[in-house]
């Protein structure tokens, strides 16, 4: 008494938002019932496993279908196979381009080709994210970084344009593209307590001031790629730490204004001339592609460690870090204030954010 | 030259990829029309091709145009070979040709090809310039509209009923035909495509010829089907009801107060008896002979059961009514007041005159304008099995249409046997397997009032209407309309529980919806009965002699569990009801559905009693008593679920036999079935009691649990065959239609009769029980016109087909629903008259807005819309134009073409200025209406589809067009598609999309009266092929929310005044 063929189909299309989860997920179809069956809700209804069964194949048939249109989202609005209320479109789309935190930060800063795609298996079983979901959410990250690559304007408004994604999944988004673009390291051991978030929050901050698109929106090039002419400029900041005076004037400068305010003062004042040199040295070497890619490890190995190290409180960081800032501008010698803001801006917000256990 | 098509291709979008090299594709497309082809150029190296092309014309008969479907197809640009098509689109062009539709065809239209589906989408411009006006009813029959719509259609008013118009048109299968062989499946398929949109138009055609002869202008409850005769042939067959239909036009004037409705059960006097010579003729209960004796004395000896006080108020209001209404007819007026009884029986004759002189009597429409049905019979069915050949002339399709004409005057007689003059709720339907074909119609007897079947009676004023005796209308068409004494079958008759004048039989089968003015307790309920019988192998004559042995057998069962299923609900009536006969290679499926309801002008229902065969038994006994306390449970249980607490019947009626409280009431046989040659049944069980299941064997048993096991709906869930739910009336707007289609093999090749069923009933059960489950988050909510469609593809194979729509309603005002009934009532059919006639979906232009914000990148897309938009300006103001005729003088004869760009312009500075006049809300509707059509990259408009005839909470304001498709499908990589349910799943999407995609392109936003006629699934998995045959049907529709219209009604109403004024000038 087998069922041949079993089909059941809406005119508006029929969905919930659960088993669209439990697809998206990468549950069997059988798992997915075994999902539902346990979840209870079901009870009220008498529903049997043939019924959860016969409705999860329904709606998975309909994502499936669907998800060539996901794949280019605008298209998912005057398509014609499905009739899809708008608000139905937008949780569609939303919930297809969402990503697991723990997959994303594996991949992050990973080139978006096959090689990596060869190791989501693995990444599979360490995140314990289902293949099929991390495959999907590889193939998104692909696909975004591909169509936005080649394009001209803000990266994240381009995203949410050709996505229509919401504002913070856009942002997101744009986060993966440029770590994928610059191929940041992320995966070393030391960075591993840093979050998706954490970092997506750094990359953010590096796309609003570091890219060439940060300063004028009117240029042709686009966020992805930073600011050459500005990474050449932080060489001129090699001063801060080459010149003997300068830094023992920024130090003192540094100290005169924290005295009494923290308890970890002495800790600055000893390791104020190391930790300068440390975001100096970040600076200065950021010409080359290579130290760019390290550009977090180098910001927790040189800074964020010692620190950390010496029992810093988050507020002693921030302490810190603004007048280290601020006391470069009194350096009467000291001539690039504008690039040296527009480092430390980033790497001050990058630090704070980072900065924890 | 009657006419002008002009088409033209504007632009593509996501068209497939059919360089692999370049991933582009260099588009064109072809646009036939008959044997006229046009090309658009190549637009190389895009997926998205503008070709906004010249217009293409085409210089056409009008017969042609009716006929034919606008073929266009586009291809893929190879320089160096063969081009290769993409796909193809056919467009119905019918909707242009008569002037109250759409005027214009704009619209993106999916590209469809039978091997890939939906291929990316085209928008087409389409237009027809008619010209040359004497001649236009020449040949065609443009100007004939066609409802799907089993009732008169919401802002029409049937002046004239005429009747029953029916015809058939055969041709040679493409499939079958030798070039099969060597060409490809995408080739025979598109040829049969083609062939049956030819075919059906050809059919419409000739329908509305007919329709035209009788002096009507439109066809209502048009039915068409395709029957699939495989080698001997291919037919097309139709049947409707033609109607002369005017648009309402006044607010009040002509639209029919429910309350006084009139009367109904006027025919229903003891007089009627006195010509009845032609009754039961047919029939073996009432031999001919004893019929006119017996019918004398009842005129005289009848009228002492009336109370006194009645034959004074018909006298009073009859006495107008001859006035008015006599001369016109031509019948003396000698009679008038005095004895009621003569009157009527010349009334009854006039109807029956008129009524006779037609072929058939049939009405295809289901539900019936106030005061049209005076009284039901009950239902007539006849079946044939035929044995198909091969038709050898495809012009003269004789035999088919003599198999029909036989069965169709079956019903006739059977209807004259239940002393009715007509067959109402009148269908068609075939089921053939190889060679066998067995023939069913079914409808239901009943008598008429006849001042819609004569012309001259288009005036119905109020007086006119009261013309009869106001009885309750409530219960009028449950009084029986045959002579008590000489009853076609036996029937326990009480009086009328609800006027206490007139009888009443115990049950009624109907195959009509229930008229809006019954008075009913409680909720309906929707019943099944199933049934599942196995049948040997054969071949030719003997196969055929078989099946139509069992069919009798199958008949009766299949009414006795009706009955008991009625029972277990205590309920009294069907209606809807409607039984389909499968038949397979091993197996025959009968299944019944109907929609149970308590009348309360019928007896309340016994209930069921068990009795064992063998008393004594100790055993026995306790586990009859055991069912017999499960039956009265769930009796109770049903009661209360269902809200059946008819008033109490305390109250004695005079001389009428009122049944004992338990009473073991007689199956009241409602059939009078037939099989092959006219062979009777009596499905009165002789004169044994039908509500004692007797427990004597394993079977009863079964049988017994299987009456048990139907699971009633979970809570806050109702369903029903019908157009409405019996018992709610607060329609909310929500609503899903969908279609779902099951197949189920059977593993076990020795199944008994007694498991089959089982396995069928479950199959039925389950597929109800995974539909509430799907659609529990509309809850409170109920599944209306629940149409099941059986049907055995293979040995071992049953697949049953479903389309339904969902609907929510308002919990909390359930209670007081009779009361409002009629009023709710009457407002939607003032509202009904309103010609406002504007598209409107807010939502849409929203999403308009939204949308078109966000391509605003895509240099294109600006582009586009603003020429589309441009076009789409000039059919708005078309569209506009269609209602502003109205306000204008009926003579005045501009007609549609001829001076075309003048008449527009006018019109369009009318509209504008009529826009300014109304709200600001209209005025951005319009707008988005004008954007919504063919914007570019914008959003699709919703449509909605409901197989019912209306949309709750919402107005129709205009009928835009039949819409009558036929697709196939056909996969070679079945499992790379998902298996069948796959392959299924996704044509059925796609088979929606190309329907709204039709609607949407004619300006509608909703199909009502959407049915899917033919599901034909042939797999073969082993091959990794599945092939799919579907088609639908429905009316596009306008409409606008009744919260809208409140807004615009002001303006509605002074337009309406206009109207009413330039119709009086006429």
């Amino acid at each position: 008494m087998a069922v041949e063929l079993d089909v059941f189909v809406g005119n508006t299309i029929i969905m919930s938002e659960e088993v669209y989860q439990l697809w998206l997920d990468g549950y069997t179809v059988n798992d997915a019932v075994k999902v539902r069956m346990e979840g209870g809700v079901l009870d009220e209804f008498d529903a049997k496993a043939d019924v959860v069964l016969s409705d999860t194949m329904d709606q998975y048939r309909t994502f499936q279908m669907c998800e060539r249109l996901l794949h280019s989202p605008t298209k998912l609005a005057n398509q014609l196979l499905f009739q899809i209320p708008p608000h139905r479109q937008a949780t569609l789309i939303e919930r297809y381009y969402a990503f697991d935190d723990v997959f994303v930060r594996e991949v992050l800063g990973k080139k978006l080709s096959k090689g990596t795609k060869k190791d989501l298996d693995d990444i599979s079983a360490k995140t314990g994210v289902m293949l099929k979901s991390c495959r999907r959410q590889f193939d998104n990250f692909k696909r975004v970084f591909k169509v936005v690559e080649e394009l001209k304007g803000p990266l994240v408004e381009n995203i949410r344009q050709h996505f229509l994604l919401s504002d913070k999944l856009a942002r997101d988004y744009a986060a993966i593209v440029f770590f994928a673009n610059n191929r940041f390291e992320t995966g070393k051991r030391k960075l591993q307590y840093l979050t998706f978030q954490d970092l997506a929050f750094c990359a953010g901050q590096l796309i609003n001031n570091w890219t060439v698109g940060a300063v004028d929106n009117m240029v042709e090039d686009m966020d992805v790629d930073l600011d050459k002419e500005f990474l050449q400029e932080l060489k001129e900041l090699k001063v801060l730490i080459t010149d003997k005076d300068l830094l023992d004037q920024h130090k003192s400068l540094v100290c005169t204004a924290l005295r009494g305010k923290t308890k970890a003062f002495n800790e600055m004042e000893a390791n104020f001339k190391n930790l300068s040199r440390g975001l100096v040295n970040i600076a200065t070497k950021l010409t080359n592609t290579k130290d760019v890619r390290d550009f977090f490890i180098d910001l927790v190995e040189k800074f964020i460690e010692p620190c950390r190290s010496d029992h810093w409180t988050a507020a002693d960081m921030k302490l810190y870090l603004t007048h280290y800032t601020n006391s470069a501008h009194i350096l009467d010698t000291f001539k690039h204030q504008v690039v040296w803001d527009r480092y430390m801006g980033v790497i001050k917000s990058c630090i704070f954010k980072m900065y924890h256990d | 030259m009657p006419g002008k098509l002009k088409a033209k291709i504007v632009a593509g979008r996501h068209l497939p990829v059919m360089d692999r090299a370049s991933d582009l594709t260099d588009a064109f497309v072809e646009v036939k029309f008959g044997n006229t082809t046009f090309k658009t150029d190549v637009y190389p190296k895009s997926l998205n091709p503008q070709w906004n092309s010249e217009w293409f014309k085409f210089e056409v008969d009008d017969e042609d145009l009716q006929d034919e479907p606008l073929q266009i197809t586009v291809l893929d640009h190879d320089t160096y070979s063969a081009n290769d098509a993409i796909g193809k689109v056919y467009i119905d062009i019918d909707p242009l040709l008569y002037s109250e539709a759409a005027s214009v065809i704009s619209g993106w239209f999916p590209i469809y090809d039978t091997i890939h589906g939906i291929r990316g989408e085209i928008n087409v411009l389409v237009k027809v310039e008619l010209f040359n006006d004497l001649n236009r009813f020449r040949q065609s029959s443009c100007g004939v509209k066609f409802f799907c719509t089993t009732s008169i259609p919401k802002g029409y008013r049937a002046a004239i009923v005429h009747g029953f118009v029916e015809e058939l048109v055969v041709n040679e299968d493409p499939e079958y035909q030798w070039i099969d062989r060597i060409r490809t499946p995408r080739a025979s398929n598109e040829a049969r495509q083609r062939l049956i949109f030819l075919m059906s138009g050809e059919l419409q055609r000739k329908i509305g010829l007919k329709v035209l002869e009788m002096g009507g202008n439109a066809v209502v409850g048009y039915l068409q089907c395709f029957d699939l005769e495989g080698e001997s042939g291919l037919v097309v067959r139709a049947i409707g009801t033609a109607c002369t239909l005017e648009k309402l036009s006044s607010g009040s004037g002509t639209h029919t107060h429910p309350n006084t409705a009139p009367a109904s059960n006027a025919c229903n006097s003891p007089s009627k008896d006195g010509k009845e010579p032609v009754f039961g003729e047919d029939l073996p209960s009432s031999s001919g002979p004893s019929t006119p004796f017996r019918a004398l004395p009842t005129s005289s000896s009848s009228p002492p059961p009336f109370s006194p006080s009645k034959p004074c108020s018909r006298q009073s209001s009859s006495s107008d009514t001859d006035l008015s209404l006599t001369p016109k007819t031509g019948m003396g007026s000698g009679s008038m007041g005095k004895d009621a009884g003569p009157l009527k029986t010349l009334l009854r004759q006039q109807t029956q005159t008129a009524l006779e002189q037609r072929e058939f009597p049939f009405f295809t429409l289901t539900s019936f304008p106030s005061g049209f049905l005076l009284h039901v019979g009950g239902v007539v069915s006849a079946r044939s099995v035929k044995l198909l050949d091969r038709i050898h002339n495809p012009d003269e399709p004789e035999t088919r249409d003599a198999w029909w004409e036989e069965i169709r005057q079956e019903i006739k007689s059977h209807a004259k046997a239940l002393g009715c003059h007509a067959v109402v709720g009148y269908s068609e339907s075939t089921s053939i397997c190889e060679e066998v074909c067995i023939l069913s119609a079914s409808g239901t007897a009943a008598i008429l009032n006849p001042r819609y079947m004569r012309e001259g009676c288009l005036d119905l004023g109020g007086s006119d209407q009261r013309f009869e005796d106001p009885s309750p209308s409530s219960c009028g068409f449950c009084h029986i309309p045959y002579d008590e004494l000489n009853m076609p079958f036996p029937a326990q008759l009480t009086y009328c529980f609800h006027c206490r004048r007139q009888k009443v039989p115990d049950v009624l089968f109907t195959t009509i919806d229930l008229p809006s003015d019954a008075a009913i307790a409680g909720k309906g309920c929707f019943i099944q009965a199933r049934l599942c019988r196995l049948k040997k192998k054969g071949q030719g004559e003997a196969n055929a002699t078989a099946i139509s042995n069992q069919l009798p057998f199958m008949e009766y069962e299949l009414h006795t569990q009706l009955m008991n299923k009625l029972k277990l609900r205590s309920m009294n009536a069907l209606f809807g009801l409607s039984i389909q006969i499968s038949v397979g290679e091993n197996m025959l499926l009968g299944l019944a559905s109907a929609t149970g309801v308590y009348l309360t002008a019928l007896p309340a229902p016994g209930g069921i009693q068990i009795a064992g065969k063998t008393p004594g038994d100790l055993n026995t006994e306790q586990h009859i008593l055991n069912i017999q306390k499960r039956i009265n449970d769930t009796i109770a249980k049903n009661k209360e679920f269902y809200e059946v607490n008819p008033p109490d019947l305390t109250e004695e009626v005079v001389g009428s036999p009122i049944p004992e409280p338990r009473l073991r009431s007689r199956l009241f046989r409602s059939h009078s079935e037939s099989s092959d040659e006219l062979s009777e049944l009596d499905l009165s069980h002789g004169k044994k009691d039908a509500f004692v299941l007797e427990v004597d064997d394993t079977d009863a048993v079964e049988d017994i649990q299987s009456l048990l096991t139907d699971a009633s709906p979970p809570k806050g869930f109702y369903s029903c065959n019908t157009e409405t739910m019996p018992g709610i009336y607060n329609w909310t707007s929500a609503l899903q239609m969908f279609t779902s289609v099951r197949v189920l093999r059977l593993s076990n090749a020795n199944l008994s009769n007694q498991a089959l069923n089982k396995v069928f009933t479950d199959l039925c059960e389950n597929l109800l029980k995974s539909f509430y489950f799907k659609l529990r988050s509309m809850i409170p909510c109920c599944l209306s016109h629940l149409v099941f469609s059986v049907a055995v593809p293979e040995e071992d194979l049953i697949q049953v087909a479903v389309t339904a729509v969902a609907m929510t309603f308002d919990k909390d005002q359930t209670q007081d629903k009779p009361a409002e009934k009629p009023i709710t009532k009457g407002c939607s059919e003032a509202e009904d008259q309103l010609q406002f006639s504007l598209e409107l979906c807010t939502d849409s232009s929203s999403i308009n807005s939204q949308s078109s914000s966000k391509n605003s990148g895509v240099p294109e897309s600006s582009h586009l819309s603003t020429r589309a938009a441009s076009v789409d300006y000039g059919s708005f103001a078309d569209r506009c134009s269609t209602w502003l005729e109205l306000l204008r003088l009926k003579a005045h004869t501009i007609r549609r073409g001829s001076v075309k760009t003048s008449r527009r312009t006018q019109s369009l500075a009318h509209s504008v200025s009529s826009l300014e006049h109304s709200s600001p809300l209209t005025d951005g509707r319009s707008r988005s209406l004008r954007s919504s059509r063919s914007f570019g990259g914008s959003s699709v408009s919703v449509v909605k589809m409901t197989p019912l005839s209306f949309l709750p909470g919402t107005r129709i304001v205009k009928y835009v067009g039949i819409i009558n498709m036929f697709f196939i499908r056909e996969t070679t990589s079945l499992r790379e598609e998902g298996g069948v349910s796959g392959f299924l799943h996704s044509f059925v999407a796609e088979v929606f999309a190309m329907v709204r995609a039709h609607v949407a392109a004619l300006g509608g936003n909703a199909v009502v009266s959407y049915s899917m006629k033919d599901c034909v699934l042939m797999e073969n998995p082993n091959k990794n092929q599945c092939q799919c045959l579907i088609n639908v049907s429905g009316d596009a529709v306008i409409y606008i929310r009744e919260t809208d219209q409140e807004v615009t009604g002001s303006t509605a109403n002074i337009r309406l005044s206009c109207t009413s004024s330039a119709d009086g000038a006429t």
